[in-house]
């Protein structure tokens, strides 16, 4: 079928009502790759059995992650008319009982997390209610669970909310109207100043306004142009890019198909880093769909503009996730960065004109040119519009992925989204950033959630990984595992990077091992600044910020490990002889 | 000429998509089907080796038959995983990124799967594993050496 009218996407949109809201008891497993690890599968296989066994009419369906990771494997039961019921920690024993309750006709309550009474869809601003059977009473909204209270889903919509296999379901949830909406009544240079207006920055992390990137790229010399996407998450600690790919992939297809029209590219890659094989796989599955209705290729809804979007696997190389060594790495030889300018947007792929935005700027377009500017800017902060993801992990009692809107305090995100610490000890720094970022201590828990306040800091904003470390966590070795990281990741072009990385972890191998001398945290600090303003691109010049922050915030642990060999939380070993970590004289 | 044709440069970017394709089909990367396939693509076989040096995933060596990563993302290090990858180390006899001697198992470090809030976490080939302790990985390789899924 071929998709030409708002018409032939309302059919569409009600075959996706169907699976969204059958007329028989509904059950769904949250099925991406934390689900699938916390054992989704087993829980899936279980209830399927079961439900042949007891021969009820019931439609099991695979949806993806709703961000709850702590609680997972999650499954939701839907009855016809109502809302939806939320179990958590789901076990094979758990999943039969639960299809037996349902088969005498009862939706357990006890154990019922949450219940999702309404649903917004985003896309077209419409909230349908769904009524609370009685039984459920005592089970909270939704929004009064404390971890979804704060949050506003933008990026993450429709994630634990369609099976991200099905293009009607994202259809009915408002999906492809927006690109409707601009193929047939905008012209490109009218979504540009949509998108500036809007204020949406780049949510990769560097936070370059995404209307002036398109803005250069469509006024470069230069054809063809090309777009791509960076799903290359190589921060550890992160996994926002991969949940949205996996869990909702054609909110990415979608802000692609919308951003090439703008600047004029009919080329696209989605670049996905080799370690999310799901990723690939769904998103593979939602090119095909998307094809086939004529929503990407030849002569999109009709309009005559055509757009071909390929998937490019890296390789497990960090450095990748820059977006001169992913151009070099799409062109075919290693993924070595080079100098900037000239920058992408005017010289990138094969020397075109290339705009790289990361997967959850794409994710966020749809929604932004389908409700206005305006309505983007209400949320956030001055100069820092709309919502921001995190992979909240670590030592905090709600591990999970989250978005908030922009100028919250970490404080209020850690207490209120996170629960605050795992096992009641006090939470002493986040970790931002991955290893281009910095630790952050308790007492600066009040600095505001924006980009400007982020880097004020010493850390930056980041893609999204926030890794909450309390008190057993020493800093030093904290900062020893971001450098082990960026030494080994470091692609040895720049001789700054390449040597000044492994001569910084020599030393923090050196105070973990009970080996350092007064007279190194002078050497970190002047060893750190020769790899800053010596390095080509973002890795070697970021790769410095851990010991740095944890230097500035955490002197005094640097000067017990150095002056006293001491590890004031009895973390790194402080006597193991250097060969033994493999660390060479310096 | 397909239509999408008419977008794309002569592609010198299926290198790294030819890697993936040996690397899948033989498990590693053996000198013959480099040549054969820098022939193929028209290119030299020098910028096949320096690209499949580069990446991480490649190796020029077979590989255990059984890939067994230990995720070492931030929130897998501070959960733990330097005791699971000693612990898998030991027991296999092998560094990290070596392989048994029988093939059976390459025990590899991976930096972030992505699963971290369920770390720390494992993945056997495809399959993922979270909240990983100690006994689990015991009764993993139990598993997998007295029943290895894919033989008959």
């Amino acid at each position: 079928m071929k998709i030409l009218s708002l018409a032939d996407l309302d059919v569409l949109s009600h075959a996706g009502r169907l699976g969204l809201y059958p007329g028989q008891v509904k059950i769904s497993v949250g099925m991406a790759t934390c689900g699938l690890a916390a054992g989704a599968d087993a829980v899936y296989e279980a209830m399927q059995k079961r439900i042949e066994q007891r021969g009820i009419n019931a439609l099991l369906t695979k949806t993806g992650c709703i961000g709850y990771c702590q609680q997972e494997p999650l499954v939701d039961v839907r009855l016809p008319g109502a809302g939806r019921v939320i179990y958590t920690q789901m076990t094979r024993p758990r999943a039969r009982a639960l299809v037996d309750d349902l088969a005498r006709g009862d939706l357990p309550v006890d154990n019922a997390w949450a219940v999702i009474d309404q649903e917004e869809n985003l896309v077209e601003g419409q909230v349908s209610r769904f009524a609370r059977l009685p039984e459920l009473a005592p089970a909270p909204a939704l929004d009064q669970q404390p971890f979804f209270t704060s949050q506003r889903k933008i990026v993450l919509r429709n994630c634990g909310y369609i099976d991200p296999q099905r293009i009607e379901e994202y259809i009915a949830r408002g999906g492809y109207r927006a690109l409707h909406k601009v193929l047939t009544g905008y012209e490109p240079q009218q979504i540009i100043d949509e998108v500036l207006r809007a204020g949406l920055r780049g949510r990769g992390g560097g936070g370059f306004p995404t209307g002036r990137k398109w803005q250069v790229a469509r006024n470069a010399p230069g054809e063809p142009k090309y777009l791509l996407c960076n799903g290359d998450e190589g921060d550890p600690g992160a996994y926002m890019d991969r949940t949205v790919l996996e869990s909702d992939p054609h909110s990415v297809l979608e802000g692609m198909i919308i951003g090439a029209y703008a600047i004029g590219a009919h080329q696209g890659y989605i670049y996905v880093r080799d370690e999310y094989p799901l990723a690939v796989e769904r998103m593979t599955n939602a090119i095909r769909q998307a094809r086939e209705y004529r929503l990407l290729g030849e002569d999109i809804l009709g309009s005559g503009f055509d757009l071909y979007i390929e998937i490019v696997r890296g390789a497990g190389a960090f450095v990748c996730g820059e977006e001169t060594a992913m151009i070099a790495s799409i062109e075919g030889g290693s993924g070595e960065p080079r100098p900037k300018p000239p920058y992408p947007a005017e010289a990138g792929l094969w020397g075109k004109p290339t705009v790289i935005n990361n997967v959850k700027t794409w994710a966020s377009l749809p929604v932004i040119l389908a409700r206005g500017a305006g309505w983007y800017r209400s949320l956030g902060a001055p100069e820092n519009a709309g919502t921001v993801v995190f992979s909240l992990v670590g030592q905090i009692a709600n591990t999970g992925l989250v978005e908030v809107p922009l100028g919250m305090t970490l404080r209020q995100l850690l207490e209120g989204v996170g629960g605050g610490s795992a096992d009641g000890k006090a939470i002493k720094a986040v970790q931002t950033g991955g290893p281009s970022g910095g630790c952050l201590p308790a007492r600066l828990f009040d600095t505001p959630i924006t980009y400007e306040a982020m880097k004020a800091t010493g850390s930056i904003m980041g893609s999204g990984g926030m890794v909450v470390l309390d008190e057993s966590a020493c800093m030093v070795d904290v900062a020893r595992y971001f450098l082990d990281f960026t030494a080994q990741e470091s692609c040895g072009k720049c001789t700054a990077c390449r040597e000044g990385t492994h001569h910084l972890l020599v030393i923090l191998n050196r105070l973990t091992h009970g080996q350092g001398a007064p007279e190194d945290l002078a050497l970190l600090e002047e060893v750190a600044g020769a790899v800053k303003i010596g390095s080509l691109c973002g890795l070697g010049q970021t790769a410095p910020n851990p010991v740095l922050s944890t230097l500035s915030y955490f002197r005094d642990e640097y000067v017990a490990h150095a002056v006293d060999h001491r590890c004031p939380v009895g973390k790194c070993a402080m006597t193991a002889p250097i060969s033994a970590v493999g660390a060479v004289e310096v | 000429m397909l239509p999408a044709q008419k977008y794309r440069q002569p592609d010198p970017g299926a290198v790294l998509a030819a890697l993936h394709e040996i690397s899948a089909r033989c498990g590693y990367l053996p000198e013959a089907e480099l040549r054969r396939s820098a022939v193929e693509l028209g290119v030299p076989l020098s910028l096949m080796l320096s690209a499949a040096s580069f990446y991480a995933t490649f190796s020029f060596k077979p590989c255990g038959q059984h890939k067994l990563q230990v995720c070492e993302g931030t929130a897998c290090y501070v959960k733990g995983a330097a005791a699971l990858l000693e612990y898998l180390s030991a027991e296999l006899g092998v560094q990290p990124d070596q392989s048994t001697e029988d093939l059976m198992f390459m025990l590899k470090r991976v930096r972030c799967v992505g699963s971290c809030g369920l770390a720390p976490v494992v993945r056997m080939d495809d399959e993922t594993f979270g909240r990983v302790t100690q006994p689990d990985l015991e009764g993993l390789l139990a598993r997998y050496r007295q029943s290895p899924p894919g033989a008959a």
